[in-house]
């Protein structure tokens, strides 16, 4: 009775091919989904838990691997974001129930939760295994399947971790096929996946142009787009607090976050006192001459040169045949005015931090704004000040929806460091062209039917307090297609013989046995 | 005006006049007799199109042959850039997709199953099993079950039920014996003077409405074939190709076959081939005689390319997902339906998505079809057990399809059934 392994035929994989197979993934999810969907609570948390714990254990294991196949970022780094993205995620969010229903008996209202269905969920290639893991835990914690489709530069490393992840799902009693991954990603195959009707919502972290694209297919889509971060330090400001979280939270990952720091903005006062104390972190202040020799190297013809994406500060520095201290940590660019065509006062994604000054709060204020003009609409932005009014003002005047206070961007938008939910996926709302404005968490991802009472006072309201909603697998989910004629197979019911059948079956099989050895 | 590019007609009634007038009179009028007035337009995934625009969920397949769907989108993709490439082939030379398919029909198999021979359908796929057995046994008897079917070329048809081999006097008394199915002792009998070249035996007996082989059967046919030199030959033409939930269902019964017969699904429905896995033990002609056995269009190469592309999407893990939850939900929400007939609907036969449905009347499933077809499904009789319905549905089908064919099953077999009630033929067994 034994199943022989399974086997594959030859078959060349044409670009067509990999479409149609990539389909017929999110169909097998469809069918994960549906039976997720019928799940307990107590279930959904023992399943997002063994698999939380299982990606923690290999936290660095693929913070080297990521590090290796993209060439960006700093091993070191990437073990904290996964580390963050899988028990710290889950650890987060386990006292939140996103299956059971909620009764609010003073409203009359019962809500329901309502599993989105099948994500699509497409993961960067800067953050790609915290992003596996954080999109699966979410999706796991409110029930829902999920295919990924890895960014091509992090194929092997995402997709190795996320099998991993389903097979410890389903090993924890998740329905099969609930987490699978998109092997070998081309742009046609993301659209019609993106395109197809199967696909509940797309969560898409990535450039402008495939977050662009997720919002066209006509899917629901929950897409973020790029930051470009402005940092304000004014003269309250403890300086060497600061000094020392904006250079960390620079130094990030080798700046491969679209939270890390990208335009440092210094009231007059203080200027030169902070970029000292940044200095005793391992910045380095360039002068005229090196800042225009990086301009050279990091932006020829007004790009941004490939090659030093994620990459750190000394071998950028060497690149562009400038002479730093080998454990230098960023690079710091000053410039007079934040305009659209000074190359540093966009996105860099490398530690190569702008630096320009401003006479007062409010005109630091307004180069902040002008920063976000250029880019980064909707992200964040980052302040280091004591005055609350500054702060306010700081918030009103910047375009962006979240603002870390006295905390690295990194680590603080992204809701590590600060109360914020702790997410690898910002909303950039409106500004930003996202359906969403604030840090992806469970909540999105689920929708609630509402059991809405007639509000007449003269209308009593149900008892549901004892309605138990969802079960726990009885076994593997989809149960192996045993012949409905074995024992261990549903029984078919309905004629009452069951039990003759079984003392028919057990003399057959005693017969046959005698047979035999006869 | 239906019009079809190489031809057209001009409405059904012509089409059924045209019928009976220049193809079968007795198929033709049979359909109209039974209240299934089917002539398939159009066709798509698992729906086919009546020509007066009625759409139907077929769960009859052909017996599997629409396992994929209809005009499988991958499948139409792989044939149509075959045909930049390849014909049919010249059967006499090695062929690069005769050995590409050869190769992956191998990987699939129980592992003793080394060679394959191509026919162009199941029935000459029979003919060659059967010619293969005698050649490798020097013996000349075949045994086959009661009610088998197994096609209706010279060979196949004889092992079969006699319902398709006299009326053509092609019956063969001597040389082709049945026993009953389920019965191990009769077939221990019928082995007895080890003068038996093989026994062949569907998995699940398709056309005699998918009866289980009781637990232990098959597995002491076996053991009885290898005690006295018979070869056991699996015909895996209606129960191959992940219905069951495994590529081949024989393996369920941890089986390795002499011999192991596939067609139908093989084709994906858009070009015909068939397929016969033999042993290095059976294989012996294809070294002495390679010629032996000869078909201008067995294997034909669109129909390789035809069943490489269907192996490879059986063979998906995500398939085999898929027929598991599949199986899962129909088979419950027939018990469900079947709660509320219990003295109806009597038995559900499953194993995967093979489905066979038992009502408590000798012709119950005609009426159940006949219902099913007025409430937009396809399903068939079994035709040498008509009480029960093969209900097949497809291994690529969606949770929102499913549903809506158990609904529209649920309405059917009721209104069978009133009609059933009110009718004094019913028999109460």
């Amino acid at each position: 009775m034994t199943p022989p392994p399974a086997t594959s035929p030859v078959a060349t994989v044409s670009p067509v091919a990999a479409t149609y197979r990539a389909r017929q993934m999110l169909a097998r999810a469809h069918w994960a989904a549906g039976a997720f969907a019928g799940y307990d609570q107590a279930s959904v948390l023992r399943i997002a838990e063994a698999v939380a714990t299982a990606a923690h254990a290999q936290a660095s294991r693929y913070a080297e691997w990521a590090v290796k196949e993209t060439g960006f970022g700093v091993a070191e780094h990437k073990t904290i974001k996964n580390e963050a993205c899988s028990l710290g995620v889950f650890e987060r969010y386990r006292h939140e129930d996103f299956v059971s229903p909620r009764i609010d008996a003073d409203a009359k209202i019962v809500s329901l939760p309502r599993p989105a269905g099948v994500i699509l969920a497409l993961t960067p290639s800067t953050n790609p295994v915290c992003s596996v893991f954080f999109k699966v835990i979410l999706a796991l914690l409110t029930r829902n399947a999920i295919v990924i489709s890895p960014h091509p530069m992090a194929k092997d490393c995402c997709g190795d971790a996320a099998r991993l992840l389903a097979e410890t799902a389903t090993r924890a009693g998740a329905p099969d096929g609930v987490i699978s991954v998109v092997e070998d990603v081309t742009v046609p195959l993301i659209e019609a996946l993106m395109a197809d009707p199967v696909t509940s919502v797309i969560v898409a972290t990535g450039g402008t142009a495939v977050v662009r694209a997720a919002h066209r297919s006509g899917n629901p889509a929950l897409g973020v787009g790029p930051g470009n971060v402005p940092v304000l330090v004014d003269a309250t400001a403890g300086l060497a607090a600061a000094a020392q979280l904006i250079t960390e939270s620079k130094a990030l990952d080798n700046s491969v976050l679209c939270t890390n720091e990208s335009v440092l903005i210094i009231e007059d006062s203080v200027a030169g006192k902070l970029l000292r104390e940044m200095q005793r972190q391992q910045a380095v202040l360039l002068d005229e001459p090196g800042r225009d020799k990086l301009r050279d190297y990091l932006f020829p013809d007004g790009r941004l040169n490939g090659e030093a994406i994620g990459k750190d500060a000394a071998w950028i520095a060497a690149r562009a045949g400038l002479r730093v201290p080998p454990r230098t940590r960023v690079l710091l660019a000053p410039f007079d005015l934040v305009l659209p065509e000074e190359p540093f006062a966009r996105e860099k994604l490398c530690p190569v931090l702008g630096v320009v000054q401003a006479g007062s709060p409010a005109g630091g204020i307004e180069a902040a704004r002008a920063v976000i003009r250029i880019g980064g609409a909707g992200h964040s932005a980052a302040i280091h000040s004591q005055d609350p009014q500054v702060i306010m003002r700081f918030a009103e005047r910047v375009p962006v929806l979240r603002i870390a206070v006295n905390a690295g961007n990194s680590t603080g938008s992204s809701g590590l460091d600060t109360n914020l939910a702790p997410s690898m996926t910002l909303g950039t709302g409106f500004a930003g062209h996202s359906s969403i404005g604030e840090n992806l968490e469970p909540r999105h991802l689920v929708n609630w039917a509402r059991v809405a009472y007639n509000s007449a006072p003269g209308v009593p309201f149900g008892d549901f307090t004892q309605i138990t909603v969802g079960e726990p697998p009885g076994g593997p989910v989809p149960a192996y297609p045993l012949a409905s004629n074995l024992p261990g197979a549903q029984p078919s019911g309905g004629n009452g013989t069951g039990a003759l059948r079984e003392q028919l079956r057990a003399l057959i099989i005693e017969e046959l046995q005698q047979l035999i050895k006869g | 005006m239906y019009d079809y590019d190489v031809f057209s007609v001009e409405s059904k009634a012509e089409v059924l006049a045209k019928s009976r007038e220049f193809w079968n009179p007795g198929k033709t009028d049979f359909w109209a007799e039974t209240g299934v007035d089917l002539v398939i337009d159009r066709r798509e995934s698992y729906f086919i199109w009546d020509m007066s625009g009625v759409r139907l969920i077929d769960v009859h397949l052909n017996g599997g042959t629409y396992n994929l769907g209809h005009r499988n989108p991958e499948l139409v993709e792989a044939i149509t850039t075959g045909m930049r490439s390849f014909d049919i082939g010249n059967h006499h030379f090695p062929s690069s997709a005769r050995a590409a398919l050869a190769e992956a029909l191998i990987r699939t198999a129980p592992a003793n199953l080394t060679k394959v021979v191509y026919g162009s359908g199941g029935g000459e796929a029979i003919d060659i099993a059967l010619k293969t057995a005698r050649h490798a046994t020097k013996r000349r008897k075949i045994i086959s079950i009661v009610r088998a079917y197994h096609g209706h070329t010279g060979l196949a048809v004889a092992a079969g039920d006699d319902r398709f081999s006299r009326l053509f006097l092609s019956d063969q008394p001597d040389e082709f014996i049945q026993v009953p199915f389920n019965d191990a002792a009769a077939m221990d009998s019928a082995l007895a003077a080890g003068d038996v070249a093989a026994v062949i035996m569907e998995t699940i007996p398709a056309t005699y409405g998918f009866p289980l082989p009781e637990p232990g059967y098959l597995e002491a046919v076996k053991e009885l074939c290898e005690r006295q030199g018979t070869l056991y030959i699996a015909d895996e033409v209606q129960t191959g190709l992940m219905r069951t939930g495994e590529m081949w269902a024989i393996t369920k019964h941890g089986i390795e076959p002499d011999i192991l017969v596939t067609g139908k699904g093989l084709s994906g429905g858009m070009y015909p081939i068939a397929a016969v896995l033999v042993s290095e033990r059976c294989a012996g002609w294809l070294t002495e005689d390679g010629f032996a056995h000869m078909s201008s269009f067995g294997g034909a190469e669109l129909g390789c390319v035809a069943a490489l592309k269907t192996l490879e999407i059986c063979s998906r893990p995500e398939t085999r997902s898929m027929v598991a939850y599949i199986a899962d939900l129909i088979g419950s929400g027939l018990r469900d339906i079947q709660r509320d007939y219990p003295d109806w609907f009597t038995g559900i036969r499953q194993n995967g998505v093979v489905m066979g449905l038992e009502f408590d009347h000798p012709e119950g499933a005609k009426y159940v079809m006949r219902h099913l077809y007025r409430t937009g499904v396809w399903a068939i009789f079994s035709t040498l057990d008509p009480r029960v319905l093969q209900y097949k549905p497809g291994p690529l089908i969606t949770p929102e399809l499913s549903e809506e064919l158990l609904e529209r099953t649920a309405a059917g077999i009721g209104r069978a059934y009133a009609e059933v009630r009110r009718s004094p033929a019913r028999s109460s067994r």
